[in-house]
């Protein structure tokens, strides 16, 4: 990947000292401390929750530390406001972006600090200004497309160049890659490269490991809220990385006991179904899955995975086919029939299937089984048996903050969220659970977390459906793959077998054998 | 540092400093008018409190406001938004009536009977919104609209046939059976000076007391919350998403109905043909958004509604536009909606001053 450092050893452009965040009794940071020199890359690494965005909005501003002092250039400063921040030259790109969609990249830049001409706004200043900056960094960026036209790797561009157009010399990049395809990945840390090389900082918050390794001169690791210690990228790899962030050794490679697939759970016969826009997605899709073992659906996004697994969980009708489970038919029955049958799933989206955010984690962990006792008696919800059962989970699972069973879902991190739904789903211990990307968004602890558990759920001779667009994931748990592509099984392998060129040959419509 | 849950936290805090902001504001646009604030006030106050009977007449017209309120802050706590609550009334009230009239059975019984009645109209023309926003996708704040204004015509055709209306003058219909009143009894009517004394706010009271159970303790609840918060996750898990929102809508319109019924079985004893709508469920609007959509709050926030309302008809003593009344419940409003902008101050100054 070639990665070009341009640290400027001697100046330091940014440094925080024994940053203090207190909410209530909880203590955000706990005495952090970050020193980013011109022209570096600094990269933030943390679990999820670890404390990481919370540093970084008080550096933006948004957050007034409890206690610690900041420099910018040498001198100390109070930073209270995004204002004073963009004023010192510190820029922001946020996770989810903040951008106007039908506004060209252009007024989205310049929205809410207008250059003006007399009482017109002047576009045409900014939008020369705007095509500079994007020529100097070659981020190709055209100043004159909406932002609804264009991919989410270049709203980010314009997001960037939003900060830049305000004179930041030192940016922020908070999970910028959460969203990006690998292509987009790789033009993203080329970006990274021209901006430092112009003398600028970028503080990269992240937890994937590869990125760091690929364009970070210095990481900072925080765990728990505690400063942990600043490495030298080039010195460390990716697996004490990822041991400092967690705390203890990390295992990359799931530990699997032999088994022999055992009764068939899960048999599809030729399903048919739509997509959203009413076109025929699924065109005669087959599939079975056997006690005891997972079977990995590996394929491209778009393919009909998200309709099948709809379907499945009755959350869609499907055109025809047959749908059995232990031998019973159920075929475009209700969710709540399916469940009750013997399927549950860990749905893509958390925030929409998985939680309602709006409830306590305890009654989150209800979701299906709230008319059921000992969680509710005659239409009337039993309080305390509903928080005995939250408890225990909260505990077992390691739900974090420790006692959160009386918070609301929304107010924990993705991973924790992840968390109740695993707690729920698993706990719920259904001959099928269908997991449909359980790690996305996650850092390495929640995911070897996850995998564990899904590969429990297997030990205990149970049947597990694993959708997922990462092949590392699909190759390391899965027992058998099943290709998905253009709606239809295209092939199979067992997983031991796999390799990642052969997989992806098959993904994109090609046969093993070519 | 043991922080303890600060009062700042509390809905209850902001709910009554918008109060006191609107109280302020209504004073200075009264003092713009050239009117002393001061002593519209002191009417205002001495108009509820200084007389048992003055009191009495504030419950009363509080009762059936509490019980639209509620109507709506169910709504709210389901995810619809009930702007029908009424059209509900007027049919709860209307169908009241008739077996108010029409049925001749024991007090008790009638009572009974005519509540009932009410309650159904109510959830039936609040369920039928629902069927039409679950079975053909309309957006139900429309159709609520436009149930308001059918259930306004449709009572002044009842109004008007002639085994309903009247014998004799007025654009009304017959008085309902005394059996089916809800007053209280003549000793305690004479000892408060007040003819109209009734049992409606008891009824409003059990009913938000029920109201709360229910959403806060029951599956029924659980399902109808989780659908309000997130129809999506609550479908996943199995909930039926469309049922428990058609069972929303009625239960909501089913409390307007009750409202309806104990406005004309507590107060009014008959039904005049309207020449506007009568605000009953409009007004329930204001009193869910006073009570933060909690059953309970409810009870205060409609009490303090028909307070206002009542002394507000006074005013016109001194020489006061009682619309002030209007303007002051419209300025709380405005103040609790901006309200969560005063908690994030005050929130981000307490977390950057310890």
């Amino acid at each position: 990947m070639g990665k070009v450092s341009h640290v400027d050893e001697k100046t330091i452009a940014i440094q925080m000292k024994d940053i203090v965040k207190k909410f209530g009794d909880f203590t955000a940071n706990d005495h952090i401390n970050l020193t980013v020199h011109k022209g570096e890359v600094h990269a933030i690494l943390g679990e999820n929750g670890a404390g990481k965005s919370t540093l970084m909005n008080v550096l933006y501003g948004l957050y007034r530390p409890t206690s610690g002092e900041i420099f910018v250039d040498g001198k100390q400063v109070s930073i209270d406001s995004p204002k004073k921040a963009i004023e010192m030259g510190i820029g922001m790109v946020h996770q989810h972006f903040m951008l106007v969609p039908p506004y060209t990249v252009t007024e989205n830049i310049i929205l809410g600090m207008e250059p003006r001409k007399g009482l017109v706004v002047d576009l045409k200043e900014a939008r020369k200004r705007v095509q500079e900056i994007s020529e100097r960094y070659n981020m190709q960026v055209d100043p004159d497309a909406k932002i609804e036209d264009i991919s989410v790797g270049m709203q980010q561009r314009a997001e960037i160049l939003k900060v830049l157009y305000r004179g930041a010399d030192i940016l922020i990049l908070d999970e910028p890659t959460a969203s990006l395809t690998p292509q987009e990945i790789q033009e993203l840390i080329e970006i990274i490269g021209h901006l430092t090389a112009d003398g600028k900082s970028v503080i990269l918050i992240t937890h994937k490991l590869k990125e760091i390794k690929a364009s970070a001169d210095y990481c900072t690791i925080i765990r728990q809220g505690k400063y942990i210690r600043t490495v030298k990228v080039d010195e460390v790899d990716e697996h004490d990385l990822a041991s400092m962030m967690v705390g203890r050794d990390v295992e990359f490679v799931v530990d699997k006991k032999p088994l022999t697939p055992g009764d068939v759970v899960l048999s599809v016969k030729d399903l048919h179904g739509k997509d959203y826009r009413d076109v025929e997605i699924l065109k005669g899709l087959d599939l079975t899955v056997r006690r005891g073992e997972i079977v990995g659906l590996a394929g491209v996004d778009g393919n009909g995975q998200t309709e099948l697994v709809e379907i499945l969980t009755g959350l869609k009708k499907g055109d025809s086919g047959q749908v059995m489970v232990n031998g019973q038919d159920i075929f475009n029955a209700t969710p709540r029939e399916i469940f009750d049958r013997g399927i549950t799933s860990i749905p893509a989206d958390r925030q929409k299937h998985g939680l309602v955010l709006e409830f306590s984690v305890a009654e989150n962990l209800i979701l299906q089984n709230y008319g059921k006792e000992p969680f509710s008696k005659k239409g009337i919800l039993q309080n305390k048996a509903i928080m005995e059962h939250a408890k225990k989970l909260v505990e077992k699972f390691d739900v974090r903050p420790a006692g959160s069973e009386t918070r609301p879902a929304g107010t924990l991190s993705g991973g924790n969220q992840q968390k109740v739904i695993i707690a729920r789903e698993v706990t719920n211990d259904s001959d099928l659970l269908i997991a449909v990307n359980p790690t996305r968004g996650l850092d390495v602890g929640a995911i070897e977390f996850v995998h564990r558990y899904l590969v429990e759920q297997r030990n205990k001779n149970k049947a597990v459906l694993l959708v997922s667009f990462e092949l590392d994931e699909i190759m390391s748990l899965s027992d058998r793959i099943e290709v998905i592509f253009d709606g239809k099984i295209t092939g199979g392998m067992a997983g031991k077998d796999a390799d990642e060129n052969t997989l992806g040959l098959m993904m994109a419509g090609g046969k093993a054998h070519e | 540092m043991n922080e303890k849950k600060s009062i700042w936290d509390s809905n209850a805090v902001y709910t009554f400093i918008s109060i006191i902001f609107g109280f302020l504001v209504g004073a200075i646009l009264l003092t713009a008018a050239g009117i002393n604030a001061g002593e519209a006030y002191s009417k205002l106050v001495t108009g509820v409190f200084s007389k048992p009977k003055f009191i009495m007449w504030a419950i009363i017209y509080a009762s059936p406001l509490i019980l639209t309120g509620l109507s709506v802050a169910f709504s709210f706590r389901t995810g619809v938004f009930n702007i029908g609550a009424e059209g509900q009334f007027v049919m709860g009230s209307l169908a009241a009536c008739v077996v108010g009239i029409k049925l001749s059975l024991p007090a008790p019984l009638h009572v009974l009977v005519c509540i009932l009645a009410a309650m159904a109209a109510g959830a039936v023309w609040g369920a039928i919104v629902g069927l039409l926003k679950v079975k053909k996708g309309i957006n139900e704040v429309l159709s609520y609209i436009m149930f308001n204004w059918i259930a306004f015509y449709f009572s002044n055709y009842v109004v008007n046939i002639p085994a309903i209306h009247r014998e004799g003058g007025g654009e009304a219909t017959r008085d309902i059976a005394d059996t089916a009143r809800i007053l209280m009894p003549e000793a305690i009517r004479k000892a408060t000076d007040c003819q109209s004394a009734n049992w409606g706010i008891l009824l409003a009271i059990i009913a938000a007391v029920i109201i709360w159970f229910l959403i806060n303790k029951t599956t029924l609840g659980y399902q109808l919350r989780a659908v309000g918060f997130n129809r999506h996750a609550a479908e996943y898990g199995g909930i039926n998403a469309n049922r428990a929102m058609m069972t929303a809508m009625a239960i909501s319109g089913a409390m307007a109905g009750l409202g309806g019924a104990v406005q004309l079985m507590g107060m009014s004893g008959r039904i005049s043909q309207f020449a506007s709508q009568e605000m009953f469920g409009f007004q329930g609007i204001t009193v869910a958004l006073i009570g933060a959509s909690n059953p309970i709050g409810c009870i205060f926030a409609g009490l303090f509604y028909g307070a206002m309302k009542y002394g507000g008809s006074k005013l016109s003593l001194i020489k006061t536009p009682s619309e002030v009344v209007d303007i002051i419940m419209g300025t709380i409003i405005l103040f609790i909606a901006v309200s969560h902008i005063f908690r994030k101050l005050l929130a981000g100054r307490k977390k950057g001053g310890n």
